[in-house]
């Protein structure tokens, strides 16, 4: 049996390929306004919560400011996002994986469990008794894909005043138009971290192995 | 530090290959078709006429941002705006039975719609406003639409960068119940910079859909021949033409 499913593997590469385009063609699209507002409406600096600064060429898509170019790449790589996911969850579901995987014990939520993992994550110790992924793994990976990754798409969809009126519960379930916009922004840098410090334990636990069981499927 | 470095180049890559991509032929044509992937997914969930979100009083914003041009500059207009707008006419025409030539007296004899709505720029604000006019639905059926018509063009008054500012929508946003020509912005005459004396109110669209300073509604049967060929000022400027996104 294979460490990582076909599925799970296209899904990984092809998740990040959008994650990345919508990452810097989002930032593209922020500095047309880069002002953020809580409500169902806000359109200058005294009603913002937070300015944003400008972000550089060189971390956007395109290179240049275009919002019109940005908004191209952004809304085609919504597409990529948001439907890989929903074939990934689907066949997550079939072949087991997040039943296998990602599903807690009671006894992973002891406080004492709690504490022994982050004990060995702090010495670096990612060792694995029994499943493939221990507590905090699966807390973190559980919390991507089944929050911050849909947050992602529902509050993306509530910015679209098509969609808002085909389904009028996106506004209520943020809170309006500019709430859902500014929650897209903050889960997009919440999404940055998380793979930075995913990339970082990669490189702590032994790299090519990793990488390479993300791509041939390795072994168990 | 070193690995920030390491980010930025990575990104600056990304970046360049992105923008090397989209020069070429197909990869800029697929970029550009998806907005019609989007219409088509919106039009599926939520129907020909699903109605944009109506808000009470209360949720209206305290000012009405304008944007793109807030006071246009011809002597025509100026004229137009010192004599209060008495001599407009709204010209209703293209592959219509009875081309029509509207005063803002006989709009206002046409049965009126108000409604409290969001405004959404492409940039990223919004703005909430109660707009009052005829639906551009009764304006239509009082010209008679031919059989060819596809599609209906908004002609403006005013000038961005030289160039005039136009609009275009399909039938079906056309003869959306939302769709009105508004000659009213919370009660008031509309100021100048929300488009005097008359705009567009395309309530399931981004802004730049709602052309202002509106002189001219024409039914077409495609797109292609009028000025950039994309159906709209933006548009002509890489803007999606559906601008439900």
């Amino acid at each position: 049996m294979k460490r990582h499913t076909l599925a799970t593997r296209l899904w990984h590469w092809l998740n990040v390929l959008a994650l990345v385009v919508l990452f810097m063609s989002g930032l593209n699209i922020s500095n047309a306004h880069p002002l953020l507002y809580w409500g169902k409406w806000g359109f200058e600096a005294k009603d913002a919560w937070l300015e944003v600064a400008r972000f550089p060429g060189w971390a956007t898509i395109p290179g240049y400011y275009s919002l019109a170019a940005a908004r191209h790449w952004h809304l085609l790589f919504a597409w990529v996002f948001a439907l890989s996911l929903l074939v990934f969850m689907i066949a997550s579901l079939i072949n087991g994986h997040f039943h296998r995987d990602l599903v807690t014990t009671r006894r992973e939520w002891r406080w004492s469990a709690v504490r022994a993992d982050i004990a060995s994550h702090l010495s670096f110790d990612f060792h694995r008794a029994g499943s493939k992924f221990n507590f905090l793994q699966k807390l973190s990976y559980g919390f991507v894909i089944f929050i911050l990754l849909p947050l992602m798409i529902f509050t993306g969809m509530a910015l679209s005043p098509a969609m808002d009126a085909n389904w009028p519960w996106l506004l209520d379930m943020f809170g309006g138009r500019q709430s859902a916009r500014s929650i897209h922004f903050i889960v997009a840098w919440a999404l940055l971290a998380f793979s930075v410090v995913h990339v970082i334990l990669v490189l702590l636990s032994g790299p090519l192995g990793q990488m390479r069981a993300m791509i041939t499927g390795g072994r168990r | 530090m070193k690995r920030r470095y390491f980010l930025g180049a990575m990104m600056a890559a990304i970046t360049t290959g992105c923008s090397k991509l989209a020069e070429t032929k197909p990869v800029a044509a697929l970029l550009e078709s998806s907005d019609d992937w989007h219409k088509a997914a919106h039009r599926l969930i939520g129907g020909r006429y699903s109605l944009a979100r109506e808000f009470p009083p209360e949720d209206i914003s305290p000012f009405f941002r304008g944007n793109g041009t807030i006071q246009p500059d011809s002597p025509k207009y100026l004229a137009h705006l010192a004599n209060g707008f008495a001599d407009w006419r709204l010209q209703v025409g293209g592959l219509v039975e009875r081309p029509l030539s509207l005063s803002l007296a006989e709009l206002h004899s046409l049965p009126q719609r108000t409604q409290i709505t969001r405004h959404d720029c492409v940039e990223g604000w919004s703005a909430i406003g109660q707009w009052t006019g005829p639906q551009l639905g009764g304006i239509l059926a009082l010209a008679g639409l031919q059989d060819r018509a596809r599609y209906v063009v908004f002609r403006c008054a005013d000038r961005l960068g030289g160039d005039e500012y136009y609009e275009s929508v399909d039938l079906i946003d056309a003869f959306h119940p939302q769709t009105i020509v508004a000659h009213s912005l919370n009660g008031h005459p509309l100021p100048v910079r929300n488009g005097a004396p008359l705009r567009m109110r395309i309530e399931r669209q981004l802004g730049y859909k709602h052309a202002k300073y509106l002189t001219g509604i024409e039914a077409v049967e495609s797109l292609d021949w009028i000025e950039g060929g994309n159906g709209g000022y933006w548009e002509d400027r890489g803007y999606h033409w559906y601008a439900g996104i």
